[in-house]
């Protein structure tokens, strides 16, 4: 259990991050859903009910997730549903329950870049932005390959460009964390191609990608391709070994789910 | 029948579903001292300093309590009759701490926070030894487990401590090398199962006082309040009956409540202090610091002629009790007394097995105890024996298997009272669709859908030596009062109990009152375990009714002024024979009361029996298997069962599926797993994976019912063999779909994938 | 510290410590219907109704809870005891400590869906869990209760 000496509400960012700063062991509040499970020592709980952050919504070509919108939100949301080929809702639906993903927030799983994430690999996928207070915006590939450094994520844009993605993870129990999850978008001639929980952090197969987007021009990708992108997308990222499954199971697993889902990103309308 | 065989609602259905308070947790007192246990973070160690002054000095503290501060007297936790088959192995806290969770200190403190805060001060210093995690290595390893002179067995279960062995079990019939020789076909396999949580919703908790005559009260979440009302005053040093328990509701247990995990906390705090105290395990708690399934490897060597008829079975087993031996003896036996008697054409049987210590959470009870590890072993190498044969795996089981009235090697002078099994898996066979779909059938490319089968018994009671006792009252307002010392789970015991009265008495189940499970009042009985509620306690419970019966027809017969033989009872009056005369029985009973008969009525009755009539399963399993990744679905899974009459249809249906689903998840998903350095890394629901909602497409149950002569209404049991089938099943429809055998559990896609690519 | 609520219709102020959770909160003012059956979020026993939606309360700091309103099955008693019925009638009530919390999402989830398929029920129930039953009798009383083939 975590011990907290004292918690605040503040009603600006300005105030919050200023709290933040103040010394080591202050912290941001998000949903405690993993929180909970530790034993951390907290000095100031930040909590940022009174910033209005938990909205959805649609500006400027974008959908702007608000760092308190729940994963819930995103599962049910109207604006989502419509975009990406519904790969958000696929990529939360499968989240232990209902009462738990009405508190976890979208702010801290991306935040804290958890490796089994399922939400972050989908994200990744997708032409996706995130706005830190201090560090200002940057994409979301950028923010997962910095270093730690205290900050306040304040929202989440996703430009809607009309990118379609598909979402695929493969557990044993099936409210477990995810052995392995992928994610394949394309958008017209560029594909993007994503894998997390490797146990690791979601990242893009750099090189699998440009193989398929660059010969797509040429020729729909046959399976021959495809099955060459899936395996350079093992290739490039790295894998590794936990309780759930060992590192040489995880790269099959990679083959196989990149391969469907290019297959299946190829058949979206 | 009227009552018995319908389904009755449970008796306290409605208060539990709504949230009444009438839990253990519920039921302690406001002012109740918190108990925290300090554990210890190392597999194997002798603390070899504590320093409690810190932690005694924070304010609102009550106590702090180390091994210095208790009784030096070794007792078992385990809930089995006295003289108990366990070793007498534990302290209630002792200098040498044997697996990663093992009790350090007991802090008690007004509350939660407290008594936390002042755990962190305790300082502790240890002397780390080096652990034996590996139960294959146990056996003469130089780490030995219970080192301690005054460790102490009631028996000799052929324990050798030097060597980490708490028990041995040899038994051999017939010539096993000559039968060997003279079979066609003889395979032979090692199975390993592995240990399992038995994860119920409610985790252990135990609420002390004193009450008013200065007598110990403990209300605890338990299946054996009897043995744990003895286990105290062992442990406590405390005479008997100076001590009381109580089973209030209780949120599962399925084995687990068989030991008495907490009990002895709040029973050593409230009596050095006088006050009530309170201990609740969180889940991690329950998950490091309880018991779970023995894990086991059994190797099992099998032979036929070629005809399919099964000579000889030759069953090894090695069991891992972790660090202390509560069921390690025990569970063992069953491996082989719940296998081999089902198929009795053999000639030879033997069974050898050895149990050890490691230094792990300890093994304990867990619905099934010891059957379910036989089962997987057995039926798994009966499947392959099929496949050698060429045969269909139902047909040489069919061929096997033990028919009403015959023996077998393993119980020479028994006959077996009742089954239906036979008709089990006929029905079983025609649910699934059998005969078109075994093996297999192949989809696609990669999909591939097959189906498996395993048959299981188990047992109705402990025969010769479980005894459980009844008393049914009748009071002065002409209802009945049924005292009796089962223990609800929530399976509905006092229901069926209730039920079992009611049909006797002719009455309706408002009529009747259960009080069960205080050992102040109760009578003597085993609790709930060895599946002994419905046919130990049962038969308790009808012959005290009978004999209530007789009484009341007596006492009507008096009071009309005619001959007993000249009248019959009717359920709600006692009536002469072909006369226009009766006398109601609320009647009887108010005048029972009075000065004039002055003779209150009640029947009583004790029951034990010298057999265990099995109840049998049939299992079905039908899996889709994706060849690119080794995932399987669980598209459908089968089960019939043979309990003998059935008592309640509503609840021995929800029995059946509970059961299979808890098999479905040893089978799939569950596994108890430490790290290298002994520390347990599933300690919570986010690590080990209990079935969920979504895991289990769809059980179909069905019953066959038998009558079973020495039970209640011709009932056996049900509460065990239910969990047996599916692991077995599963494999054996993986290994139909893919070819590999997977014979270490639970069976994951990982290792399916790697047997195909292996 | 302080919070403001509103406990099944009723306005209450609770004292509370800044680290404390609801469970814990909501116990300690008499509502035992909550229990807390891990320390994971994993088994939706502690689930109550914040304005209307369900959650686990084990999980939620109290002082989340400040202006808000809260429902435990203590407060839903006649619905609740609707549901309870078929749970009971169906033998799937067995030990019952999963069923407050179970029965809670059962009535969010009626309030919540139209017309759901058997899918989206079990979808929706996902975060309880249940060792008992094996949840086919579970399934069996919450189709009958929603009126689903």
């Amino acid at each position: 259990m975590f011990t907290m000496i004292s918690l605040v509400q503040p009603a600006t960012l300005d105030e919050a991050y200023d709290v933040l700063m103040k010394s080591k062991n202050n912290t941001i509040l998000g949903g405690c859903g993993y929180l909970r499970m530790g034993s951390k020592r907290i000095s100031t709980g930040i909590e940022l009910t009174k910033l209005n952050l938990n909205y959805i919504s649609e500006k400027d070509g974008f959908v702007e997730i608000g760092a308190y919108a729940t994963l819930r939100d995103l599962e049910t949301s109207p604006i989502l549903n419509k975009h990406f080929n519904g790969v958000i809702e696929k990529a939360v639906a499968g989240i232990i329950g209902v009462q738990f993903r009405s508190m976890v927030t979208a702010g801290a799983t991306v935040f804290s870049k958890y490796g089994f994430s399922d939400p972050l690999t989908a994200l990744l996928a997708l032409d996706c932005d995130v706005e830190l207070f201090k560090g200002g915006r940057m994409p979301l590939e950028d923010f997962l390959s910095r270093p730690f450094e205290k900050d306040i994520l304040v929202r989440i844009l996703l430009k809607s460009n009309g990118r379609k993605a598909v979402y695929k993870n493969f557990r044993n129990a099936a409210s477990d964390y995810s052995i392995l999850n992928v994610s394949v978008s394309r958008l017209d001639d560029d594909f993007r191609i994503v894998a997390g929980a490797r146990p690791s952090t979601a990242r893009i197969a750099k090189k699998a990608s440009a193989l398929i987007s660059g010969k797509f021009l040429q020729s729909p990708p046959d399976e021959a391709l495809i099955s060459e992108a899936a395996k350079l997308a093992q290739e490039e990222l790295n894998f590794g070994t936990n309780m759930r499954g060992t590192k040489e199971y995880r790269e099959e697993l990679c083959r196989v789910l990149v391969k469907r889902a290019i297959e299946e990103v190829l058949e979206c309308k | 029948m009227k009552i018995v065989g319908k389904a009755i609602p449970k008796i306290d259905g409605l208060a539990i579903t709504t949230g009444k308070p009438v839990y253990t947790e519920d039921l302690s007192t406001k002012d109740a001292l918190v108990i925290k246990i300090l554990r210890s973070p190392h597999a194997f160690a002798k603390i070899t300093s504590i320093d409690v002054s810190k932690a005694q000095q924070v304010e609102g503290v009550e106590c702090v309590l180390t091994y210095k501060d208790v009784p030096d007297a070794r007792f078992t936790l385990a809930g089995q009759s006295y003289p108990e088959p366990s070793p007498y192995d534990r302290l209630i806290l002792d200098q040498i701490v044997r697996y990663a969770g093992d009790e350090v200190a007991i802090i008690a403190a007004v509350d939660e926070k407290t008594a936390l805060l002042a755990m962190k001060l305790i300082k502790v210093e240890y002397e780390v030894f080096e652990p034996v995690l590996d139960f294959e290595k146990s056996i003469g390893s130089s780490t030995v487990v219970h080192p301690e002179d005054d460790l102490h067995c009631n028996f000799d279960m052929g324990m050798e401590k030097g060597k980490n062995i708490v028990a041995r079990q040899h038994i051999e019939y017939g010539n096993l090398e000559e039968e060997f020789k003279n079979c066609d076909v003889v395979v032979e396999e090692t199975w390993y199962t592995q240990a399992t949580a038995q994860s119920m919703m409610e985790t252990h908790r135990s609420f002390s006082y004193l009450d008013h005559a200065g007598r110990l009260v403990v209300i605890c979440s338990t299946q054996v309040p009897f043995h744990v009302k003895r286990m105290l005053s062992i442990a406590l040093k405390l005479p008997s009956n100076k001590i009381r328990v109580i089973k209030p509701r209780i949120g599962g247990g399925f084995g687990a409540k068989q030991t008495a995990c907490t009990e002895i906390f709040p029973a050593l705090v409230t009596i050095k202090t006088g006050k009530p105290a309170l201990i609740v395990q969180d889940r991690t708690e329950t998950f490091m610091a309880s018991t779970t399934r023995h894990a086991m490897r059994v190797k099992v060597k099998m032979g036929a002629d070629k005809e399919g008829f099964i000579k000889v079975i030759d069953i090894h087993g090695l069991s891992d009790t972790g660090a202390y031996g509560e069921h390690g003896s025990t569970t063992v036996g069953l491996v082989a007394s719940k296998t081999l008697p089902l198929y009795n054409k053999t000639k030879a049987i033997r069974f050898m097995a050895e149990v050890v210590y490691t230094n792990k959470t300890p093994g304990g009870a867990f619905r099934g105890y010891g059957a379910t590890q036989g089962t997987f072993a057995v039926e798994s190498t009966i499947n392959k024996l099929a496949e050698k044969l060429s045969m269909d795996p139902s047909e040489i089981r069919l061929k096997n298997i033990i028919k009403e009235g015959e023996n077998s090697l393993y119980h020479y002078d028994q006959m077996l009272g009742s089954t239906a099994l036979h008709k089990c898996i006929d029905t079983g066979k025609k649910m699934i669709g059998w005969d078109s779909k075994y093996p297999r059938t192949v989809l696609g490319k990669n999909k591939v859908r097959a189906v498996g089968m395993a048959i299981t018994m188990q047992g109705s009671g402990i025969e010769k030596v479980d005894m459980a006792s009844a008393e049914v009252r009748l009071n002065d307002d002409g209802n009945y009062t049924l005292l009796i010392g089962s223990t609800d789970n929530g399976t509905g015991s006092d229901t069926i109990h209730a039920q079992m009265a009611a049909e006797v008495l002719e009455a309706g189940m408002d009529n009747i009152t259960v009080l069960s499970a205080d050992t102040d009042v109760s009578p003597f009985d085993p609790g709930s375990y060895a599946s002994s509620g419905t046919y130990v306690t049962g038969m308790a419970v009808v012959k005290a009714s009978e004999e209530l019966k007789r009484k009341i027809v007596d006492s009507g017969a008096k009071l009309l002024d005619v001959p007993a033989e000249n009248t019959e009872f009717c359920g709600d009056s006692v009536k002469v024979l072909n006369k226009d005369r009766s006398i109601s029985i609320r009647t009887i009973a108010e005048k029972s009361v009075l000065g004039g008969m002055k003779n209150q009525l009640s029947g009583f009755a004790s029951y034990g029996s010298p057999v265990s009539p099995p109840p049998f399963v049939a299992g079905f399993a039908e899996v889709e298997v994706d060849l690119e990744t080794g995932k399987y679905d669980l598209i459908d899974y089968v089960a019939v069962a043979d309990c003998g009459t059935i008592i309640n249809s509503n609840l021995a249906r929800i029995q059946l599926e509970g059961g299979i689903v808890q098999g479905i998840g040893m089978a799939m998903y569950e596994d108890v797993h430490y790290d290298y350095k002994g520390r347990l890394q599933t300690n919570s629901f986010m690590q080990y994976k209990i079935p969920s909602r979504r895991d289990v497409k769809q059980v179909r149950t069905a019953f066959e019912e038998s009558y079973e002569p020495t039970g209640p209404f011709g009932a056996k049991s049900i509460g065990e063999v239910v969990i047996n089938t599916p692991p077995p099943a599963i494999a054996h429809a993986v290994y139909n779909a893919t070819g590999v055998w997977v014979s270490h559990l639970p069976i994951t896609p990982e290792k399916v994938f790697m047997g195909m690519n292996r | 510290m302080q919070i403001n609520v509103s406990i099944n219709g009723k306005k209450a102020a609770y004292e509370i410590d800044n680290n404390e959770f609801l469970a814990d909160t909501l116990r300690r003012h008499g509502m035992l219907s909550i229990r807390k059956g891990c320390n994971t979020s994993n088994c939706g026993l502690c689930t109550v109704w914040i304005d209307g939606k369900p959650v686990l309360s084990c999980s939620l700091l109290a002082i989340k809870a400040d202006g808000k309103s809260i429902t435990t099955i203590e407060g839903v008693q006649h619905q609740a005891e609707e549901f309870a019925r078929i749970l009971v009638e169906g033998g799937a009530d067995q030990c019952g400590f999963c069923s407050p919390g179970f029965i809670m999402t059962v009535l969010a989830m009626k309030n919540e869906l139209k017309n759901p398929s058997e899918e989206d029920i079990i979808h929706y129930l996902t975060g309880n869990l249940c060792r008992c039953t094996g949840y086919m009798g579970q399934l069996r009383a919450v189709k009958k209760y929603m009126g689903v083939e």
